[in-house]
């Protein structure tokens, strides 16, 4: 039923992606605005501070924000462009319902809200209550983020509920949980300020978190050392004191190398390892063998970077280490996370001024939304679903019978192979947009083909929303309030500038009138965002990620609190660590052996080049909101293939060729841009498009073990020139994703 | 406007290493009504087959400026702030002249309008004792804005420079590259 009621050009006419431009003069109001609205910006986990102008209920405009702490008026092109997004002709103004061979048509709150309701009705009497599926998402508050989880287990009841962590940090927190017990950042941004040393590890933090870069210069200011992980040189590698131009999937032997080169050395903190870690015998032991000869071989890195990078790294008193998707986004993400943990615990830096460690989240809500239990296994809190007492107390805090509350469910990939098997009949989405950021997504349009019932609530028409059979018209980040926690662990405040335009809802509304509908109002009975988070204050205390001695107020007078924050009188905690009281059960860190094995793929005859991918500075995701906005369009209109000029010659590839890269998922044709900044035996493709330009038709579908999340970096591919240039990007059009 | 708070002793500071090319700087100015949505700042690759460096150029408000002296209409001032004004739109007549003859390549002549355009260091912002916008934004401390003893104390590892030989032409102006500690000028052969 799910398959698109007309072509997808012909929806793609009507619903955008536009691109929205500002009028030359700006819009009208700009310069004496009702209001200025102190509140940040919907991308990143940066969440910088910004400031919206609003005028007669519309984002005009924007305004830094130069007292907010962490950015200080500073933005990415994003952030100058997000105020492009409520004022948009693509703007979705009602729900609206799928009309075979005719496209989507308006149509009543009430009746969308009805058949919505009695398609859930329907397939979970006939197949199952888990036969319906929620996918959310971490650009959610945590507000929403809450009530996601909250809606999916007691207005749903279905245990099938996760989100687009799934796809950004979750092998971090599975990570950080191992060693620490907790999962957070363990320290605040300024403690980078006074670091002797800062190593990046996978993480392109000029393009993906350009405000960041601020940091990090500033520790280099201060006369700190800068080492850069990356198969690519990146702009933030460009200047660094060492880039390692690792192969992708080599991690974590990169860094079991480094931490064999600490313990040659004895560039280790005996009093740390041993009076406030546990099996650190076992980390060593997994990388006896890890010299610099089996090193070069197996990252592709010369052995003297190595041992530069160990020698930097060892002796050091004040450190930062900082990892993303680069490591995370394998089959092996936990491990890789896993091996940085180690150096940190070997040289015992952390717990104090300038000794810091922090994966770098990247989705707006990114750490928040991984809390507050809209994740298949999760609970508020980040408590544990099938921890009995964990159950209890959340069971308690909903007023429900802990026996009725679903057990762990399927991850999101996982959710969408079950559809694709017929498991799963039904899926409601917000947040998320599958077809473009889930990897093998030729296995995910076929999945959504055979949905009976489809539900999507966005601001947007997003490309996976094309199979939707209602779409609800729900809130832009301006349009509700809330909180967001950024990456370094502090809770804002989101404002809402505006309300939500034309008949459109905002989020919040219409999962309480769906949890309504559904039976459960008298467990969905919030007045406010405040409400909802004055609940999830209570159903987080006690757990690791305790919110509850955070109020709204408090948050606004500090601007941002950092959990946890057990009691009211409690400050908040900007740095982790200080008392050397880990959250484990024994109390103490955990080194994780970490034996390297090699990616799921790896190149052949028949695949013989490393296919990695990742993100540019002007577009966010999947592209549901960048893809709108008319500047950030232009700046980088089309994918591109990047390619090493000397792999380019062994198929006489030239400058902008068309290259169709196969892998065994699929094929796409990208133009080629010859570069020297990547390994030669390695190409590049960003991910924000959809359509014939996106880059997950290629990607596998390899999952890790424990983190469940799919190995975006390392693909094998092979490359097949077309003997023709690529047509000009304002011909291909591949923002509008066809 | 108030030009009283115009802040004296603060300075427009770039530094070419810090770039990351992500073009904030542009968009931000171009928002400026006064722009029309033409930014007044470019950010360009050097040479993307070999690096991903970029450089960032804006007008480095020269203490004499050659735009204005060649100036036949006499659309182009410097006021007593020291900023360079992008030309009068009553005096312009789009000769082009000081796009020729701007050493740093600044001015740009809208073909649309036919009137020569250049940065005028948001002079609206400036002027009322704001930083220009794009220093505001700029992610990555390549463009900053602020006083010579401050960037002094953050920045020790630089020196600033607004010597510039072209040749045998010297310029001065009241906008500053950072370069290593200890250099005096740049000299552009």
């Amino acid at each position: 039923m799910a398959t698109l009621p007309i072509s997808r050009e012909q929806i793609i006419d009507k619903f955008g992606p536009h691109k929205n431009y500002p009028p030359r003069e700006g819009f009208p109001g700009r310069d004496e605005p009702d209001d200025v609205v102190k509140t940040h910006c919907c991308f990143c986990g940066m969440q910088c501070g910004i400031q919206l102008l609003v005028k007669n209920n519309q984002v005009v405009g924007f305004e830094p924000w130069e007292e907010f702490p962490f950015n200080e008026g500073r933005l990415c092109p994003k952030g100058v462009q997000r105020y492009l997004q409520n004022n948009h002709p693509d703007r979705l103004l009602n729900p609206i319902e799928r009309v075979e061979g005719a496209g989507f048509r308006p149509i009543e709150w009430d009746k969308a809200m009805e058949r919505t309701v009695a398609e859930i009705q329907r397939i979970q009497s006939q197949h199952g209550r888990d036969s319906f599926a929620m996918l959310s998402g971490v650009s959610l508050t945590n507000e929403k983020s809450y009530l996601a989880g909250k809606f999916a287990r007691v207005a749903l009841k279905t245990k099938n509920l996760d989100y687009n962590g799934r796809l950004c940090m979750v092998s971090a927190g599975a990570g950080n949980k191992k060693a620490f017990g907790l999962d957070r950042a363990s320290n605040n941004f300024t403690d980078l300020s006074h670091a002797e040393v800062v190593m990046v590890c996978g993480s392109n933090v000029s393009e993906t978190f350009p405000t960041l870069t601020h940091w990090i210069w500033q520790a280099r200011d201060n006369g700190a050392k800068l080492i850069v992980v990356d198969p690519r040189l990146t702009p933030i590698a460009r200047t660094a004191d060492l880039h390692l131009p690792i192969r992708p999937g080599g991690d974590s032997a990169l860094y079991g190398a480094i931490l064999h080169q600490l313990v040659k050395h004895d560039w280790l903190d005996h009093d740390f390892i041993n009076n406030y870690t546990s099996d650190f015998e076992k980390a060593i032991e997994a990388v006896k063998d890890y010299d610099l000869d089996w090193a070069e071989r197996t990252t592709g890195i010369a052995k003297a970077k190595i041992m530069q990078a160990a020698e930097l790294w060892g002796p050091a008193k004040t450190s930062f280490l900082l990892h993303a998707r680069g490591i995370e986004h394998q089959s092996k993400g936990v491990e890789n996370v896993s091996s940085c943990i180690n150096l940190v615990l070997a040289t015992g830096r952390l717990g104090k001024p300038y000794c810091g460690y922090a994966t770098i989240t990247g989705q707006g809500n990114g750490q928040g939304g991984r809390e507050h239990g809209h994740k298949c296994d999760q609970l508020p809190g980040n408590r544990d679903i099938e921890n009995p007492e964990h159950r209890k107390y959340i069971a308690s805090v909903w007023g429900i019978d802990e026996k009725e509350m679903p057990g762990k469910g399927l991850t999101a990939y996982e959710i969408m192979e079950a559809i694709h098997r017929g498991e799963i009949k039904g899926l409601l989405s917000i947040c998320f947009n599958p077809l473009v950021s889930l990897p093998n997504n030729n296995m995910i349009r076929e999945a959504l083909e055979k949905l009976e019932f489809y539900v999507c609530i966005d601001f947007f028409l997003n490309e996976t929303a094309h199979h939707a059979n209602i779409v609800l018209a729900g809130s832009l980040h301006e349009e509700e309030e809330g909180t967001v926690t950024t990456a370094e662990g502090r809770v804002v405040r989101i404002r809402r500038a505006v309300t939500p335009p034309g008949n459109a809802r905002t989020d919040t509304d219409i999962l309480l009138e769906l949890a309504r509908r559904l039976g459960a109002g008298d467990k969905f009975a919030f007045q406010s965002a405040e409400d909802v988070f004055n609940e999830l204050r209570v159903a987080s205390k006690g757990g690791t990620a305790d919110y509850f001695g955070i109020t709204y107020e408090k948050i606004e007078k500090n601007m941002g609190i950092f959990w946890p924050c057990p009691s009211l009188d409690h400050p908040g905690t900007p740095r982790l660590w200080e008392d050397r009281k880990f959250c484990t059960p024994d109390g103490k860190a955990h080194f994780v052996p970490v034996p390297y094995r090699a990616p799921s793929e790896v190149t052949d005859a028949e695949y013989p080049v490393i296919l990695t991918t990742g993100r540019v500075v002007s577009q966010y995701l999947s592209g549901t909101q960048t893809r709108r906005i008319g500047k950030l369009v232009d700046q980088y209109p089309e994918p591109l293939l990047e390619i090493h000029p000397n792999l380019a010659s062994r198929y006489n590839i030239k400058e902008r060729e068309l290259v169709r890269v196969v892998t065994r998922r699929g094929a796409a044709e990208f133009p080629a841009q010859l570069v020297e900044t990547i390994r030669e035996d390695t190409v590049f493709i960003p991910y924000h498009w959809a359509g014939k330009k996106s880059a997950n038709q290629l990607t596998s579908g390899n999952l890790d073990p424990v983190s469940k999340i799919p190995e975006f970096k390392v693909s094998a591919a092979r490359l097949e020139p077309l003997g023709r240039q690529a047509p000009s990007p304002e011909e291909t059009a591949a923002f509008r994703s066809t | 406007m108030n030009a009283n708070l115009f802040k004296q002793d603060e300075q427009f500071f770039m530094d070419p290493q810090r770039c990351i090319g992500c073009h904030a700087c542009e968009m931000a100015c171009a928002e400026c009504e006064t722009n029309g949505q033409t930014p007044m700042i470019h950010v360009d690759y050097v040479d993307r087959f070999s690096t991903v460096q970029t450089s960032v150029q804006v007008c480095m408000h020269c203490e004499d400026p050659v735009c204005a002296k060649v100036c036949p209409a006499d659309a182009i001032t410097k006021d007593e702030f020291g900023i360079v004004h992008t030309a009068n739109t009553a005096r312009c007549i789009a000769c082009s002249n000081c796009v020729m003859a701007c050493p740093f390549g600044v001015p740009k002549k809208i073909e649309t309008t036919q009137i020569m355009m250049k940065c005028n260091m948001c002079y609206d912002r400036t002027s009322s004792g704001k930083k220009p916008m794009c220093t505001t934004v700029c992610p990555s401390g390549a463009l900053w804005y602020g006083t010579r003893e401050k960037m002094r104390e953050i920045r020790p590892n630089s020196t600033p420079v607004n010597h510039f030989q072209f040749g045998g032409q010297t310029v001065k102006t009241k906008v500053n590259i950072m370069m290593p500690k200890g250099t005096t000028k740049l000299v552009v052969d």
